[in-house]
């Protein structure tokens, strides 16, 4: 646990310098750590778990936009899950209003489950369609046809800042979009 | 979209980076400032005799609680604008006006009083202290909570609250050299009537506009 953690701020450090491997790394390690805390969560709110990734990756954009207000000097695990419950006991009040409890949901919690390696949400690709048509166009070609920043540039024919700060508006408007859904 | 993706994206976007919260607070609190100094030169302006009253103990004490009250709300609205946070351990902070003010009721009770005790604490301006402060700290509070935004408070109500309490407590700093009732008493009635109407103002919208 303690080594995971070490890695975990160790990885974030290098990330703050620049490097997206290790950014790209230390999302991909926590994801299975914050899918397993969001199942756990909705399973003991009487919630159908097949919601938790569009818990994980509300989480992920908080991070990521988020990411300045960690401080380097700090460990990042203890901030990575004060974001990730203040975003799972948002998520659980947003669905309080149709809450239906099974009791089934309490009895046991998932045993022996073993997380997938990635998982689709619907709220993030919904809010998607909702964005204006450059950053739609921008986060897609990044995303789903995993094109670099290069050649998304080249595709649309837009200088690579342009890229850069459409994907990042992108990636804020969609997170203003999923808070206030 | 598949989380594997998203993080895909995210990872390309990692060469973006934000500013600090404080640089961002500074930086509306800034911009706030003129307008609520406006408010102060438009409506109120100094008190005639500023001059002398700066030989008056208890006139300068004004400002030693109301920067008392400022300085330390915007060390704790910083600390608080990360996710981790806790309250604890910086709650005393905000404490230091409150001891102030006891000090100086003590001190000016233990002098004998120019006019009788419910005649200082009523005072002769505590309607339109009431109605200033929170009016010069509005464009402040809206400043403190633009930048607050930047950050990532897990309790939006009391990181709008201690913005509130910041933005009172600089508008309470101008009202000061305005208001010709200088006994603590006074201050302490009714700018604290005022700082907390602000503070609540503060924490309404906190709980609404610092969600993140």
């Amino acid at each position: 646990m303690r080594e995971r953690e070490d890695e975990w701020t160790g990885l974030m450090r290098s990330a703050m310098a620049g490097d997206d491997a290790a950014y790209h790394r230390l999302l991909k390690a926590v994801t299975p750590v914050l899918r397993a805390a969001a199942r756990r969560g909705l399973a003991r709110a009487g919630q159908p778990v097949d919601q938790s990734e569009d818990i994980v990756q509300d989480i992920l954009l908080a991070v990521h936009l988020k990411r300045h207000t960690w401080d380097s000097e700090a460990p990042f695990a203890p901030w990575l899950f004060a974001i990730a419950r203040n975003k799972l006991i948002d998520a659980l009040r947003k669905r309080g209003r149709r809450v239906f409890v099974n009791i089934d949901d309490f009895t046991e919690i998932l045993p022996g489950e073993a997380p997938e390696e990635t998982a689709s949400a619907t709220e993030v690709t919904a809010q998607l369609n909702t964005l204006p048509q450059r950053q739609r166009d921008v986060l897609q070609s990044i995303a789903v046809d995993s094109s670099s920043i290069k050649d998304t540039a080249a595709k649309f024919s837009m200088s690579e800042g342009a890229v850069r700060v459409a994907l990042h508006r992108g990636l804020a408007a969609l997170t203003a979009k999923l808070r206030d859904h | 979209m598949d989380t594997d993706q998203l993080i895909r994206t995210l990872a390309a976007d990692n060469a973006h980076r934000s500013p600090r919260v404080g640089a961002v607070l500074t930086l509306a609190l800034l911009v706030a400032a003129p307008l609520s100094i406006l408010i102060f030169a438009t409506f109120l302006g100094m008190r005639a005799d500023v001059m002398s009253a700066m030989r008056n103990p208890f006139f300068d004490m004004k400002f030693a609680v109301t920067l008392s009250l400022a300085i330390p709300a915007i060390i704790v609205s910083l600390h608080l604008s990360r996710p981790e946070a806790l309250m604890r351990g910086w709650g005393w902070l905000l404490l230091l006006p409150v001891g102030l003010l006891v000090v100086a009721i003590g001190g000016e009770a233990m002098m004998a009083p120019a006019m009788p005790m419910s005649m200082r604490l009523m005072g002769k301006n505590s309607r339109v202290c009431l109605l200033a402060i929170p009016a010069m700290s509005l464009p402040l509070l809206a400043g403190a909570l633009f930048g607050l935004r930047h950050g990532a408070p897990s309790r939006p109500a009391l990181a709008g609250a201690i913005a509130g309490l910041l933005s009172a407590g600089l508008a309470a700093t101008l009202y000061a050299s305005h208001c010709t009732d200088d006994s603590p008493l006074f201050v302490a009635t009714w700018y604290t009537l005022a700082t907390a109407l602000v503070a609540a103002i503060g924490a309404l919208a906190g709980s609404r506009v610092l969600r993140y």
